[in-house]
């Protein structure tokens, strides 16, 4: 088994300075992700699933190159990774579509950036914008698309200059329920057109469920891979409803109980968070009347 | 059947008129509403001095400013004070334009450096620039130079804010998403940076050009030998009061023509925003 992505113990952590003063306990480092290891098939359809604030995008930034780990190293076709390069392809929740081009231009400009032809990058791009279902909306602008269109457009961008890895971070958390399960099966449908190799960020079990061929699921912060679950599914996008067979109800409720207790977690942790940011606040807000 | 065929092609024609005539009459609507308080205003001053309520030798009715203006217009007075004011407003505010919008733009993009600069730039703005014009004067003489100079000191403030922070707000994600396609800092600047913020780096464009002609009728008044603002203060000196007021109309004349153009600029430049006046 060779990996096309290998990720070995990746540890990550960040010095937040907030404004709140000299607090020793504000410039303390807080580590994001801790010995992170997974290994990602030539073609594999890989989701990861975690509580909320548990370094899920983290994890997908270190991917695309735009953050470099603590300790530990990824990589990519057995080469360690070296920065953002158009070998791996990013999806974005909020669409990320350049606002002032058109869903053509938008598909061209990683064809662009890549340095092919003219007339060529608008091939490529007119057969990916139809490979999205978005034929007709060549020109139009993003704000006269809708969510699920954009996150559309933007698959299409990121397709269209051929990474060998496609990143996406929730991206259709951000849709409606109806236009998020078109997109799922659109989705696959897409996967298995082009064979690449996906790795899918969500919060999302059903989700997971539906879509990954292996799920790993994270803990809560510190993030690490708590267990990585295979999903024996063959044939998603056959007609009959996965969602309904029991073995999917029974993987979705396995994974459940892997994420319950972290997700009461990193909730407990989200609280005493806010609870001592709002007491700190309050004791600079003293401070200035102390001093006035 | 004959008869009921042709009764019908009746019908449609007659909707098509009806149409026709709702459609010009919701365009008379708008052209009412964006005429009558004007036009009632202008009314207004024509009547106003010849029944009596204001003094007709201070406030003469519009008709005999009209023709104090066609005068002016066709002793060639009118060009000569219009071309000589909006050769300064105009090349002050290009200069200001060339000038301030690249520095701008290094201003936002090199984060320290706004944020070193930013309090200068808001107390400078903050500071009237008409109380400065006796410095300017003061250095630059009475001639063109110190017209241009102040115009484009007046200009360059608005131009100036709006890039940097034009460049500042641009969308983090954006950003992010294009640095993922590998983009280098030069590329990223031209491709992103420069586009997502041309919508508020034409705010500043239009601010200038509206203190462009305001900052220089005031110093045309204070200092200077042609030029509108000097016109509309001669006039009144020599009592020219219709002609004054000639001068104070082209004024604003000018200020609705350029702002029009500059929106309409700025509309066909960034036409894909999305416009929610509507």
């Amino acid at each position: 088994m060779t990996a096309k992505i290998s990720i070995q113990h990746v540890q990550k952590s960040f010095r937040i300075k907030r404004n709140l003063g000299h607090l020793a306990e504000n410039t303390q480092p807080i580590s994001a992700l801790q010995d992170i290891n997974l290994d990602v098939k030539q073609g594999e359809f890989m989701v990861i699933v975690g509580p909320s604030g548990c370094g899920k995008s983290t994890l997908l930034d270190l991917l695309a190159g735009l953050t470099k780990p603590n300790s530990g190293q990824i990589l990519l076709d057995n080469k360690p990774l070296a920065g953002p390069n158009l070998d791996r392809g990013i999806v974005f929740q909020q669409y990320a579509l350049f606002p002032w081009k058109t869903t053509l231009q938008n598909v061209e400009f990683g064809l662009e950036a890549k340095g092919v032809g003219k007339k060529e990058r608008r091939e490529i791009a007119q057969q990916h914008i139809e490979l999205v279902g978005l034929a007709g909306f060549e020109n139009r602008f993003p704000h006269e698309l809708s969510g699920g269109m954009k996150q559309r457009v933007a698959i299409a961008r990121s397709l269209a200059y051929d990474p060998e890895v496609l990143l996406m971070d929730e991206p259709f958390a951000a849709l409606d329920a109806q236009t998020r399960e078109t997109l799922q099966s659109e989705l696959l449908r897409i996967w298995e057109a082009t064979k690449k190799t996906i790795i899918f960020i969500t919060h999302g079990i059903e989700e997971a469920v539906y879509l990954g061929q292996r799920v790993a699921v994270m803990t809560s912060r510190p993030g690490r891979i708590k267990k990585v679950i295979t999903i024996p599914f063959e044939a998603r996008t056959s007609e009959e409803d996965l969602r309904a067979k029991p073995e999917f109800v029974q993987l979705r409720h396995e994974i459940w109980d892997l994420l319950k207790d972290e997700v009461s977690r990193a909730q407990e942790q989200e609280k005493t968070k806010t609870l001592k940011s709002f007491s700190n606040g309050k004791s600079t807000l003293k401070g200035v009347a102390g001093d006035g | 059947m004959a008869n009921s065929s042709t009764g019908e092609t009746v019908v449609l024609r007659d909707n098509k008129s009806l149409e026709a005539l709702e459609w010009s009459l919701a365009k008379l609507r708008r052209a009412f509403k964006f005429s009558i308080v004007i036009l009632s205003l202008l009314v207004f001053w024509e009547i106003a001095p010849r029944v009596g309520l204001v003094n007709v030798t201070f406030f003469p009715p519009l008709t005999e400013v009209l023709q104090a203006w066609w005068q002016l217009f066709i002793s060639g007075d009118l060009a000569e004070h219009m071309t000589a004011s909006l050769l300064r407003s105009g090349g002050g505010f290009l200069l200001a334009i060339v000038i301030s919008i690249p520095l701008g733009l290094a201003i936002g993009w090199w984060k320290p450096v706004a944020e070193y600069l930013n309090p200068l730039l808001e107390l400078m703005r903050n500071t009237a620039v008409l109380a400065l014009l006796p410095v300017f004067i003061l250095l630059l003489g009475l001639g063109e130079t110190s017209k241009i100079a102040i115009v484009l000191y007046a200009c360059s403030f608005p131009l100036l804010l709006n890039t940097v922070s034009g460049v500042k707000n641009v969308d983090p994600l954006l950003i992010k998403s294009a640095r993922s396609m590998g983009l280098t800092s030069v590329r990223l600047f031209y491709k992103v940076i420069l586009p997502a913020s041309l919508p508020t780096i034409f705010v500043g464009i239009r601010q200038a050009g509206a203190s462009s002609i305001l900052v220089l009728v005031a110093a045309e008044m204070v200092g200077a030998q042609s030029g509108l603002g000097y016109f509309i203060q001669y006039a009144q000196f020599n009592f020219q009061i219709p002609g004054m007021y000639a001068g104070i109309i082209t004024i604003s004349f000018i200020g609705v023509v350029v702002n029009y153009l500059l929106v309409a600029l700025e509309k066909r430049l960034t036409s894909w925003k999305q416009t929610y006046n509507e």
